[in-house]
């Protein structure tokens, strides 16, 4: 988060070159991710690895395609540490809960 | 002491009438995109339980054609990102001409991979995959796959046609450059859940 930006009207949103190479970039990781399709990992490994290769895309967009980058520091704080926390408790509370239902069954026949 | 917090604060919160000084446009579409990622975080995550609590969870997608195409159709998304950015700079240049000409593009991208998209489908319908149905006895399988690519695609088609508004407004000077960026926000966060959408649905049942 080096440039903080200047307002709207002067907008030091990159050049075509770093849209090119960020885009380059996500298509990279985006072969990566089929190569693991590919060569099929066990489940629980492949979906950990393919949701942290895809939170590494998703913050390339985020970051250089939709300009966050940008933007005051103060929009990132306010929109990232929400969002990050919500899913968060989705994951604490979801979990969990769902897992118990599987080992204790449902208690239809 | 109170001035020099004020101050630190001022320059970090700064806004007065315009919060994190940006457009209330701007914010708004921000706002919009939050908590639509916590309804498609919310599906995943469903779907992501179900996949890994099933050890027989259906695997319709052969490399070829299946994964293929697939990897073609977010390749496409991907490129009309870029020319979404290209379309947003432009506006900024106030080039008005090579903006039309981008936002098309960008819809063009987008109006193909749902074209894409739906043959998939109709091919996996063809193979007995349907919304409440699968071959293998497993309708979770279809709920989620046709509700989650289902839920993405109504979200694609909403901004073809967003993009072809914002393509005839700005032919007839009816937007700014402000408007042409938060359609962007909202063309870039349909090709950031597509990055989730992919992996998760699509490489996580290809048959061995």
């Amino acid at each position: 988060m080096s440039t903080h930006g200047s307002g709207s009207g002067e907008h030091p949103a990159g050049s075509t070159r770093l849209f090119v190479t960020v885009w380059l970039w996500l298509a990279a990781v985006t072969g990566v991710e089929v190569f693991l399709g590919y060569v099929q990992l066990q489940p629980t490994l492949m979906l950990s690895l393919l949701v942290i290769l895809s939170v590494c895309k998703a913050a390339l967009i985020v970051a250089y395609f939709m300009h966050l980058k940008y933007e005051r520091f103060s929009l990132t704080l306010a929109l990232i540490p929400a969002t990050i926390f919500c899913i968060t408790m989705m994951l604490i509370f979801f979990f969990p809960d769902s897992m118990r239902i599987l080992r204790l069954g449902t208690g239809a026949r | 002491m109170h001035e020099a917090k004020e101050a630190a604060l001022g320059s970090l919160w700064s806004g007065g009438t315009a919060p994190f000084a940006t457009s209330s446009k701007k914010l708004g579409m921000w706002l919009f995109i939050v908590s639509d990622t916590l309804t498609f975080s919310a599906v995943l995550l469903a779907y992501s339980y179900l996949r890994l609590a099933n050890p027989d969870w259906p695997r319709p997608f052969a490399f070829y054609p299946a994964i293929v195409k697939s990897t073609a159709m977010t390749v496409i998304l991907l490129a009309s990102s870029l020319t979404m950015v290209l379309g947003v700079a432009a506006a900024h240049r106030n080039d008005r001409r090579s903006t039309v000409r981008w936002l098309l593009a960008t819809a063009l991208c987008g109006a193909t991979f749902v074209g894409l998209h739906l043959t998939e489908w109709v091919e996996l319908f063809h193979e007995g995959y349907t919304p409440w149905s699968t071959p293998e006895g497993m309708p979770l399988f279809g709920a989620t796959f046709f509700g989650t690519t289902g839920l993405h695609m109504l979200h694609v088609s909403i901004g073809v046609l967003y993009l072809l508004f914002m393509a005839v407004g700005i032919g007839r000077n009816k937007f700014t450059a402000d408007d042409v960026e938060v359609s962007g926000l909202y063309w870039h966060f349909v090709d950031l859940v597509w990055m989730f959408v992919f992996p998760l649905m699509y490489l996580m049942s290809i048959h061995s």
